[in-house]
């Protein structure tokens, strides 16, 4: 390892005459040359792996929802090929003419948006109360009460979507609740239904919408409804002017944390809706490992990801934020 | 200014929202019935079916492997990155690199899973590696999504962090590795346990992108629980659910425990220095 002093790229002043004369020398100018030395050899290894492990995948995506399904392993087509001593080039759009084509895919589409939204709102409404009691309880119990919301995180995602499979199904725990309480005749049928996918989402990203609502209610200032209170505000005007706007960063951070996953969630659509509940997630999973139809599953992530795209770069504009406030 | 009591009493009814299902679940771990929602009796019949079930042990076997392995990748990652955000300042190709480390918290998993595949899938036409997919493949996507959630951690550890130390060890003179690893370092220890602890237990909990890239042969827990409870109630994950529950909370309770004695041995070494 050379040591970590040089940060930029700089022609070694002091260099001898000679060549240098072990390998450890010569490894050592190549580094320097390349500015791999101290700070710049310590982003290399993330950054090099983000770069290969995340951003040229995507590429690699969008390159195969241009090819052309095939037989074979895997199953699409080169899009390049010397044939006979010429380039052939092979790009085709049909695997996303067939989304458009399809009524399925459109649906599929709309329908997660639309889940995805309501989810997002029922979040809101059950996770702001709780994340401002949080913030605004004694500073001793703040700890022990966001343990409380993290913890259910650490248990496992699928074994929560599976709780409700037992409570929400035709002979379940909800239903024998309500028939022996005599409030309803029949069972309700719930699971297997978009409503069951509403409850799922809504239950297993509740922690995400609290924890970013916690951060920026908990950093208020709180003379300021002092303020208000002394200047005749009631509780609720002074929560809608002053509370609510104050706390909109996380609202919006909160928002995104559970919309973005949620419009691509497959987990709890196939374990908790019907047949009939289309979201985008499952058709992908579906074209992909069921009809093995590669590039067509391509072309839906990367329809998805158009959709996304403004949503991610609104997540990172707020969480860049807070880096920069790092960085400063 | 009166306090309202109402933000209370929905928080108390939020976190019955949360608790409620997995109580129920631990507590029909114990039913001796099979439809899951009658109480007929207690017994211990679905452990025991659990631990006859050689599959699933050998799926969790398996998962605890790649998530450690996952866990170590992604700390040293994760570390690096959040290093790098809360101190690097303004580095050449900053911005794509704080937009590939935070879109993976937010990213679908089925775009992560697919767009990972067919990397591993191209690689092996293009250069034969990685040669098949199997655990390797799994690791090596764990670390991908698992790093971010470390680098957050650890940021926001570095971020809260009183600089003026690692100041004072540069001025007199020590290197910025000698700063990291003798200052830094030991401070925000904390945070890289919590790091590796998150990243183990994303990686043990995966389902979507771990079945895109695993191949025959390494079916994970996750798989073996999904397929099975695709077709319905199976008592057994009642069995399991308790055990990662109670796993988890004894964790959960000795760290606070660890944590509630730390500060009062520093609460009472304070006084005392007072008193001196």
């Amino acid at each position: 390892m050379p040591p970590p002093t040089a940060a930029a790229p700089q022609p070694s002043p002091a260099l001898p005459p000679v060549a240098p004369r072990t390998v450890k020398d010569r490894v050592l100018r190549v580094t320097r040359r390349l500015g791999l030395t101290g700070r710049g050899g310590v982003i290399l290894g993330p950054y090099a792996w983000l770069v290969l492990f995340f951003f040229i995948p995507f590429l690699i995506v969008l390159k195969i929802s241009v090819a052309e399904p095939a037989v074979g392993i895997p199953p699409f087509t080169k899009l390049i090929e010397w044939v006979d001593g010429g380039l052939d080039v092979h790009i085709r759009f049909s695997g996303f003419q067939a989304l458009f084509d399809d009524d399925l895919y459109l649906l599929a589409y709309l329908n997660s948006l639309k889940i995805a939204f309501v989810s997002t709102l029922c979040c809101l409404f059950i996770g702001y109360p709780m994340a401002y009691a949080i913030a605004t309880a004694p500073e001793k119990r703040r700890g022990p009460l966001l343990m409380l919301i993290i913890l259910p995180f650490w248990t496992s995602f699928l074994i929560r979507v599976y709780a409700w499979m037992s409570i929400l199904k035709d002979e379940g725990l909800l239903n024998n609740l309500l028939l022996s309480l005599g409030i309803i005749h029949e069972p309700l049928k719930i699971l297997y239904t978009d409503l069951a996918v509403y409850i799922g989402i809504t239950y297993s990203y509740l922690p995400f919408m609290i924890l970013p609502l916690y951060a920026t209610l908990e950093k208020m200032d709180h003379t300021l409804l002092e303020a208000a209170a002394d200047l005749g505000a009631r509780p609720w005007k002074s929560f809608l002017t002053i509370t609510l706007p104050l706390s909109l960063p996380g609202i919006v951070a909160g928002s995104l944390l559970v919309f973005i996953p949620a419009v691509g969630e497959f987990v709890i659509p196939s374990l908790l809706g019907g047949s009939d509940t289309l979201m985008i997630g499952r058709e992908l999973w579906n074209l992909f490992f069921n009809s093995r139809d590669w590039p067509s599953a391509s072309a839906v992530a990367i329809a998805l990801l158009a959709f996304l795209v403004g949503p991610i770069m609104i997540f990172q504009h707020f969480q860049g934020r807070d880096q920069d406030k790092g960085a400063a | 200014m009166k306090k309202s009591r109402l933000p209370m009493v929905l928080l108390g009814v939020g976190l019955a929202f949360l608790y409620l299902p997995i109580l129920l679940l631990v507590v029909y771990s114990f039913n001796d019935n099979r439809s899951l929602t009658v109480w007929t009796g207690a017994s211990l019949r679905w452990y025991h079916e659990l631990i006859q079930d050689g599959q699933m042990l050998e799926a969790a076997w398996l998962s605890l492997r790649i998530a450690f392995a996952t866990a170590c990748g992604a700390v040293v990652l994760g570390t690096v990155a959040g290093l790098m955000l809360a101190r690097f300042g303004a580095f050449r190709g900053r911005a794509l690199f704080a937009g590939m480390i935070s879109a993976p918290l937010v990213m679908p998993e089925v775009i992560m899973g697919l767009a990972l595949l067919l990397l591993f899938v191209s690689a092996e036409q293009l250069i034969g590696w990685p040669a098949g997919r199997g655990v390797l493949t799994i690791v090596l996507a764990h670390i991908t999504f698992t790093m971010s959630f470390v680098a957050v951690v650890i940021q926001s550890r570095l971020v809260s962090m009183d600089v003026s130390l690692e100041e004072a060890a540069m001025d007199l003179g020590a290197r910025p590795a000698k700063v990291f690893f003798v200052i830094t370092l030991p401070i925000i220890a904390p945070a890289i346990v919590s790091g590796w602890l998150l990243a183990f237990t994303l990686s043990l909990d995966d389902l979507v992108i771990t079945s895109f890239v695993s191949g025959p042969g390494s079916t994970t827990l996750p798989m073996i629980v999904f397929s099975s409870i695709r077709l319905g109630l199976k008592p057994e994950i009642n069995a399991l659910a308790t055990i990662v529950v109670a796993v988890v909370a004894t964790g959960i309770g000795l760290a606070g425990f660890l944590e509630a004695r730390r500060a009062r041995v520093r609460e009472r070494e304070e006084s005392q220095a007072g008193k001196a």
